[in-house]
Formats: C-alpha cells, sequence, structure tokens
C-alpha cells in the first residue's frame, strides 16, 4: 500500500475516537444523545483530511504513522479539554488546531529545503535565547506558579520556550554536523580523551544556559527538557556515552546546588518529597495541586471513572480542586477519567510518534537531517517525560505542556512547527531511499 | 549514528516505562493509601454536589429536605427543627457528618443504593439525587409529646410503638435542640432547656416499679406463680440487709399477685424476684431486648442498652452477687434502662407476648416514586406465651381502673399499663415518674412509655400517666 493511502486509513480511528469520546460526553452531561458530537467528528475529519491531502500533494513520502498519530493526540487533547473546561476552551483549541495546520503548510512551503536553515544557525540560535529570555523580562513576563515560562502581551499571553526550543535543536544540530568530527576526537587527558576547547565551548555554553535558565525560569524541568534534548544530539553526533553521563553528572550537581540555594526551586522540591505533608498541603504555592493530582489519578484506577467524572472545583464555589486541570495537569485527569489504561495508552501514542522520529532520522542520508529529526523526537519525548513525570511525582513538577493534548496556543503551534520539520526530514530521507 | 539513534530509542523506552510504572503506583499499586489519605476530600466534595433525599413523616409531613445552595450544592433544612432534631438527627454534607437516622440511612439519602447505567469507562449516569425516606413517625403525636413535656418544663421522653409491626410512631425527648443551627446549638442555653444527648434512646433510668411488668412476667411465664398466687406483703421487708418499704404502709397480710402489681407492692414483688432467682430473670430480661443494644434502625453507637450496671458503667449479669436481687426486681438498686427499653416492655404484652424490633423507617422511596426498600417488620423474640401475655393483660388492666395507673383513664380509652416512681435521690425526695402501657386492652393498638426525670415526689400516675394517656388517645384518633 501506498504510504498516503495508509495515512488515509490511520486516520481514520483518530476521527473515530473524537466522535465516540465526544458523544460519551455529551451523554454524560445531559443524558442524551446529540448530533452536536457527529458534527464535531465530521469537522475534525475534514481537517483531517485537508492536512492530509496537503502531504499527499507537498510531501508525497513523508512518513505516513507521524500525522495520524498527532491527529489522535490532538483529538484526544480536544475530548479532554472539552469535558474540563467546556465549548469555549474546546472551540478555542479548535482553532489553535487550524491555525496549526496552516503554519504546517506554511512551513513545508517557505521551509521546502530545509538545509537552507543551516545559512541562519547562528541567528536561530540568538532568537531562541531571546525567547528563552523574554518571559523574564519585567512588564512583559508573568510568572505562573512560580516560574516564568509566559509572556503577556495585551490580548494575547504567549509562551515563548516552545518555540525556544525548535531553534536550539535546530542550531544544535547544524553546529554539530560542523564540529562532531572534532568533538570526538582530541587529546587525550589522564586516559581521558578531552575534545578541543575551541568545540567543547559552546557545548558547555548550552550547560551553562541551563543552569542559567534554572536560576532565571526557576525551572528545572524544562531546563531538564532543553539540557536533554541538546544532549541526546551531542550523544548522537559524537557516539559518546561519556558527554551524556558527564553532562548529566554536571546537570544533577548543578540542579542540587541551585534547588538547595533558591528558595523557588526548593519549595517545589519539597512538594516533589513531602506533597502530604499538611503545612506544605496549605502553603501557598505549596503541594495543594500535586498532592490532589495523586489524590484525582486514585479515583481513576485501571480503567478510570468515565468522562468527565474527575472532581476539578470544590463545590459551593469556584475555586480549582486541581488548578491548571486542562493545561498542566491533564494527564492526572486523563487518568482519572480513563484509567491506567487510558493514560497508558496515550504514553504509548506519544511513545510511537517519537519511534517515527527516530526512524525518520535513521533513514536520513545527511548528518544534519539525521540531528535535527533525532533532537525534536528527543525534545518531545522529554516534553512528555517532563510533565508526566512531574505529575506522577517522578521529578519535581514544571509547568510545560502535554505536547498536541494540554490547551494552549503556543504549544499547538509550535508543535506543528516541529512536525512540520520531522515530515520535510522523512520526505527527503524515504524519497533517498526509494532512489 | 544510527546505534546511537537505537541505543537512544532504548533511553527513551526507559523513561516511558518509569512513567507507566509510576502510574500504576497511583492507580493502583497505592490506591488504597490514596484515598484513605485524610488529606484526599474527594468523596467528600463529590457528595456535596448529590441532593440528599427527605426525610418524611407517616402523616406526609417533611422532616429533613436539601436547599439549593451556591454552586450547585445543596444544604440540609429541618422544617420542625428541635420537634424532630433528635429523632432523625441531621447531616452536615460538606463534613461527611451524621448522625441519628440520617447516618443510619445515609446510604439510601445519598444515592449510593441506586445503580445506574455503567460501562467500563465506570458509570455513565451518576447520582445526582438521593432517595427519600419516609418514617413512621407521627408528626401530630409527636409535636403533642413535646407540647405536653414543654408547657411544664419536664424533662423526660415520650416513646410509642404500634406493637404488632414495631413502627415507631413518637420518638421525643426534652429538652431538644435545634438542627438548623448547629454551630450555636446548646451554646448559649443551660442543659435543661438544650441537649443534643438523645435520652430517649442513650438515657440511663432506674425503671422503679414499670419494671414489676417484666418481673411478674418471668413469674407467671415460669410457671412459678399465677396471677392468684398468694404472697405475704408486710410493711417493711429486710433486703440485701436493708429494709425495703411500701408506699402503701403497714403489714397488707397475704394478698395476689395481681393485687400487689394493681397496688405496686414492693416487698411482695422483691420476694418474687428472689424465688425466680438472677437465672431466670436474667433470661426474660435478655428476651425483652434488656443487654442488648436496641434493634432499632439507628447508629448503634447513639444507643446505649439496658440492664443492671456497676458504678463504673459496666453491665452485670442478674447473677452476679453485686445485684441487689430484690430491689432490681422492683426496678430499683443498679438498674437502669431506657425509655425505649420500657416501650418495648408494653409493646410485648400488648402483642400476645411477642416482641417486634422497634422500626423508625417504614420505607426508602427513589426521585421517580418506585419504592426502593420496603422496611418489612421483623420478630426480635417471643418474650412469653400468649397466656401470660393476657394474665398480664388483665393485670395491668387493673392497674389503670383500681390501682396507681387511674390518672391514665381519659374518656372513650381503654388503656391497660404500669406505673412507676424511682426513687433517683433521697435529697430533696427527686424521683424519676414512669408510666408504661397500651390501648385498647383488646386488640391493642399502640403502646408507650413516659418517662420523666426529678420530678419531686414524682409519683409515675400522677405525672406520667396523663402524658401517655393524651398521646395514645391521639394515635389512635389517627387510627393507629
Amino acid at each position: 500500500m501506498k504510504p498516503r493511502n495508509r495515512e488515509l486509513l490511520a486516520l481514520i480511528p483518530a476521527a473515530l475516537l473524537l466522535t465516540a469520546g465526544l458523544t460519551a460526553v455529551f451523554v454524560q452531561q445531559s443524558n442524551r444523545l446529540s448530533t452536536g458530537a457527529l458534527v464535531y467528528g465530521a469537522v475534525f475529519l475534514g481537517l483531517c483530511l485537508a492536512g492530509h491531502i496537503f502531504i499527499r500533494i507537498a510531501l508525497p513520502d513523508a512518513d505516513p504513522y507521524i500525522f495520524p498519530l498527532v491527529a489522535v493526540l490532538a483529538c484526544f487533547g480536544l475530548v479532554m479539554i472539552y469535558t474540563i473546561a467546556g465549548t469555549t476552551y474546546a472551540r478555542q483549541q479548535a482553532q489553535w488546531f487550524v491555525i496549526g495546520l496552516l503554519l504546517l503548510g506554511l512551513t513545508v512551503v517557505i521551509c521546502r529545503d530545509y538545509r537552507k536553515l543551516e545559512e541562519y544557525r547562528y541567528l536561530i540560535m540568538i532568537v531562541s535565547l531571546v525567547l528563552l529570555v523574554l518571559p523574564r523580562v519585567p512588564g512583559l513576563g508573568e510568572q505562573v506558579n512560580g516560574a516564568y515560562l509566559a509572556i503577556k502581551l495585551p490580548g494575547i499571553a504567549f509562551q515563548p520556550t516552545e518555540f525556544a526550543k525548535i531553534g536550539l535543536v535546530v542550531f544544535l544540530a547544524s553546529y554539530l554536523r560542523d564540529n562532531r568530527q572534532a568533538l570526538a576526537s582530541g587529546r587525550k587527558v589522564l586516559g581521558y580523551r578531552v575534545p578541543p576547547l575551541k568545540q567543547l565551548g559552546p557545548v558547555l555554553l548550552l550547560w551553562g544556559m541551563a543552569m542559567v535558565l534554572l536560576i532565571l525560569l526557576h525551572d528545572i524541568g524544562s531546563s531538564l527538557m532543553f539540557y536533554g534534548g541538546l544532549l541526546a544530539v551531542l550523544y548522537v553526533a559524537t557516539n559518546r556515552g561519556s558527554f551524556v553521563l558527564v553532562g548529566t553528572i554536571a546537570f544533577a550537581v548543578g540542579s542540587w546546588y541551585l534547588a538547595t540555594h533558591i528558595a523557588h526551586i526548593d519549595y517545589r522540591v519539597e512538594a516533589w518529597l513531602h506533597p502530604f505533608r499538611q503545612s506544605l498541603y496549605d502553603a501557598p504555592l505549596g503541594s495543594f495541586q500535586l498532592a490532589n493530582a495523586q489524590f484525582t489519578m486514585a479515583q481513576g484506577g485501571l480503567f478510570g471513572q468515565g468522562f468527565g467524572q474527575a472532581l476539578l472545583t470544590i463545590p459551593g464555589g469556584h475555586l480549582p480542586y486541581l488548578p491548571a486541570a486542562q493545561t498542566d495537569m491533564i494527564f492526572a485527569v486523563i487518568v482519572s477519567e480513563l484509567g491506567l489504561y487510558g493514560g497508558g495508552g496515550l504514553l504509548i501514542c506519544y511513545l510511537l510518534l517519537v519511534w517515527r522520529g527516530f526512524k525518520t532520522a535513521t533513514l536520513a542520508r545527511d548528518s544534519f537531517s539525521k540531528l535535527m529529526a533525532t533532537g525534536l523526537s528527543a525534545i518531545v519525548a522529554l516534553q512528555v517525560f517532563v510533565i508526566v513525570g512531574g505529575v506522577t511525582r517522578v521529578i519535581p513538577l514544571t509547568g510545560v505542556t502535554l505536547p498536541f493534548v494540554s490547551y494552549g496556543g503556543s504549544s499547538i503551534l509550535a508543535n506543528f512547527v516541529l512536525v512540520a520539520l520531522l515530515l520535510l526530514v522523512s520526505d527527503r530521507a524515504r524519497r533517498q531511499v526509494q532512489a | 549514528m544510527n546505534r546511537s539513534i537505537s541505543r537512544l530509542f532504548v533511553v527513551v523506552l526507559l523513561l516511558f516505562a518509569v512513567l507507566i510504572l509510576f502510574t500504576s503506583r497511583w492507580t493502583v499499586i497505592n490506591r488504597g493509601s490514596l484515598q484513605a489519605n485524610s488529606l484526599n476530600k474527594i468523596d467528600s466534595y463529590a457528595s456535596l454536589k448529590i441532593k440528599r433525599g427527605e426525610i418524611l413523616s407517616a402523616d406526609g409531613k417533611v422532616l429533613a429536605r436539601s436547599k439549593a445552595a451556591k454552586g450547585s450544592t445543596w444544604t440540609r433544612h429541618y422544617p420542625f427543627g428541635p420537634l424532630f432534631a433528635q429523632a432523625i438527627g441531621y447531616a452536615i454534607p460538606d463534613q461527611s457528618n451524621e448522625i441519628g437516622l440520617e447516618q443510619y440511612r445515609n446510604d439510601a439519602l445519598s444515592g449510593h443504593l441506586q445503580t445506574g447505567l455503567s460501562s467500563v469507562f465506570g458509570s455513565l449516569h451518576s447520582a445526582t439525587a438521593g432517595d427519600d425516606v419516609s418514617t413512621n413517625l407521627s408528626y401530630k403525636a409527636q409535636a403533642q409529646a413535646r407540647s405536653l413535656l414543654t408547657a411544664r418544663g419536664y424533662v423526660g421522653s415520650v416513646v410509642a410503638i404500634v406493637p404488632q409491626t414495631g413502627a415507631v410512631k413518637v420518638l421525643y425527648s426534652s429538652p431538644s435542640y435545634n438542627d438548623n443551627d448547629l454551630n450555636n446549638a446548646c451554646k448559649h442555653e443551660s442543659s435543661s432547656e438544650c441537649s443534643q444527648f438523645f435520652t430517649a434512646l442513650e438515657g440511663r433510668y432506674p425503671p422503679g416499679s414499670t419494671f414489676k411488668v417484666v418481673t411478674a412476667t418471668a413469674a407467671l411465664d415460669s410457671g412459678k406463680y399465677t396471677p392468684d398466687s398468694e404472697i405475704n406483703a408486710p410493711g417493711v421487708l429486710t433486703v440485701a440487709g436493708k429494709p425495703l418499704h411500701n408506699d402503701l404502709a403497714g403489714d397488707l397480710g397475704e394478698r395476689t399477685l395481681t393485687y400487689a402489681l394493681t397496688n405496686s407492692i414492693n416487698t411482695v414483688f422483691a420476694q418474687v424476684g428472689l424465688k425466680v432467682g438472677g437465672a431466670t430473670m436474667q433470661k426474660y430480661m435478655q428476651r425483652f431486648g434488656f443487654y442488648s443494644t436496641p434493634s432499632l434502625d439507628y447508629p448503634a453507637d447513639e444507643m446505649t442498652a439496658s440492664g443492671p450496671r456497676t458504678s463504673a458503667g459496666s453491665l452485670l449479669p442478674m447473677t452476679s452477687p453485686k445485684v441487689d436481687l430484690g430491689r432490681t426486681a422492683i426496678g430499683q438498686a443498679n438498674l437502669l434502662v431506657t425509655p425505649l427499653q420500657m416501650a418495648e416492655v408494653a409493646a410485648t404484652v400488648a402483642n400476645g407476648g411477642v416482641l417486634m424490633q422497634p422500626r423508625l423507617t417504614s420505607q426508602v422511596v427513589n426521585q421517580d416514586g418506585q419504592v426502593v426498600q420496603r422496611i418489612k417488620p421483623a420478630v426480635y423474640d417471643r418474650v412469653m406465651s400468649s397466656t401470660t401475655a393476657s394474665d398480664l393483660t388483665q393485670m395491668m388492666r387493673d392497674v389503670v381502673e383500681e390501682g396507681t395507673g387511674q390518672a391514665a383513664q381519659l374518656d372513650g380509652l381503654n388503656v391497660a399499663g404500669k406505673t412507676g416512681t424511682a426513687t433517683v435521690s433521697e435529697v430533696g425526695d427527686l424521683d424519676d415518674a414512669w408510666f408504661i402501657g397500651f390501648a385498647p386492652v383488646k386488640n391493642p393498638k399502640i403502646a408507650v412509655a413516659v418517662e420523666l426525670s426529678d420530678i419531686p415526689d414524682g409519683y409515675g400516675g400522677k405525672y406520667a400517666a396523663p402524658i401517655a394517656a393524651q398521646v395514645m388517645k391521639t394515635l389512635l384518633a389517627e387510627g393507629q
């Protein structure tokens, strides 16, 4: 079967999922069937079809599973946002999907020859770094739950870090393509091969940057996401595990030091370690959200309580029981309503997406494509790990979005750009393989 | 590079395995402990959104209803306040705190009896409203009991039971409290005007001569005596080394058991108790429900068992050397009972010797008007033969017609009963005034117990019997 036909077939489950999910939600909310579910399902199927036709024309050889997996995740997110926050939010999210699809098309058209990006790598790096620091600019940045991740312009809140992650991966892929040989060689000092300082410099800079991010953004999780993504690219580029080892240790030491010396990070670690301590639970910015996320997940059990059954606001008022339920905490709500199986299924969808990304990387001929596809896939995997790990208390909680599922325009748009780049790499790689 | 990419994917696999492991930890492995965590308020929050069912009286009055509050939650309102506060208790949904019938029927009231449509994704239809609970309580008789008690400032209880079914028609203790204002309940008032302690079920009082009905049951049913057995009735009898007097002065000579009950002769019943013996007394008391928490549909920890108790409060068997058998047989010494227990004694005689389990609830009805649960009458025990019961009925009829209980006579009312005047304190001559009885004598329809605490010179026949008669008259007029 041709890859595009496979893609078309694979989109059917996504549309069915959305229709079935929304039907269940409508039944739950009003005890009656509504044609609304079918209309939403049809509209979304139309959008998916439009995306599919565009890919069929523009990227005929691209991986056939990436787009359907993204569609499944997006549908899933849409249903969850509808049950959590209602029609208004769901409609906004759907609008972001439309814009995201347009942006995907735009990226494909503009970056048709994506290797041109290499020419702008330092510009891309500088823009990305500026985007990262932007939330900390007084009057522009907005502190959410103690972390600086968003900027607020009149009428629009924007998370520049979502775009910065793509830019940094592109820069690093390009930089390492040129310098990977040099980094992998180097003189031996005490039996350990130390790369030349000239080439090591930017890598050290990245470590320093991760630490600065930690200080500036008060955020272990997103630093971990950036830094982990960069380490992944570095590892693939040089094939040297020692970089990863040293890098991980350096990060661990750095973040331990900062966590014990910066109060903002410290309380996050405290909440992570002792969420059920009464004093922490009651404290402002304490463990209230995290502990409630555990309780919410416990309600789910194996199969979940059903759509719309999770308790999100404290009855009798408007105080949230689970703050940021449709963004940071969406995984807890999914587990509560669909159980361990629902949460596990979602994680497997991400795993499949990451697998297709890595597969694309292995098929690509040139180093830049390989490194970029690896980096982009790794950063999706790490972002999922950071937020789901935060909610399930593997690591301290960080407010990053669950890609394609959480509510939020910046996240959707940035991730569609990411998918566009992956599809571009894939299209070229598979055409070369066939040729 | 491709090998590194494969290794990297293995790392991603491991990371995701950790995520799934931790998700399993919270959803399955540690689920129980998370749900038991004291910080976990999900269940109590969820119950706030459920419209708790109504509690209704037998004559259709709403005794408890849910009122809409802000944010689609509900609060509890009790239209009659103190009148039914103790009988049905109260519920504070946001504290998961329920008392009395509200607690006992919590599953029905909060909708947990309902079985809705469900699927593998959990229930598709969650309960939003609980079921209504209908009680056997009579609003009219309960209100009358309250006004009769409060008019004279009595501290006491009135309990009325349908002998054949155990249906509780009146369950009232004074003082009561306002269950609509729990924060201020009994704060500003002295304890004699306000109390959350439900004396009808939890109070421990000496039953006085009303207990002679139990002693007479043991005496007749064991075959040791007949109503016509003649017993010497001296003015003073030495029991357990101390003199025991009668209310009637002087040596009365040989008297029948019927005469002794009619005129409440202590010296006769002390001898009867001693002759019957502790073991037999205990057997009959247990059949009457003594020594056990009452079988009422009410939380067990809000009721108390009747029987002789040590000064520390633990129950003593009748065979114990610490029990003054002679004085216990006349309802004194360390015998302590609840008003409910004495109402059950009267109901047993009225029902031909069979004790029915007392029941506050008649049925549970869902929001669609369907009866979800019907509480059927259930036998507690056959206490005595029907012959013994009819003998006792005749003897108790004599009490009201020509003995100590004549104040229970009302026009058109055919009452059998027994008075009690239990000495509580020799200082100030405070007595517990009692009356237990039933009506009509032939085919009885209602049995009552009235207990009034700390009445100076409180003869049961004078103070308690008229109240019992009034309440019975009201209930009989209602068709009971």
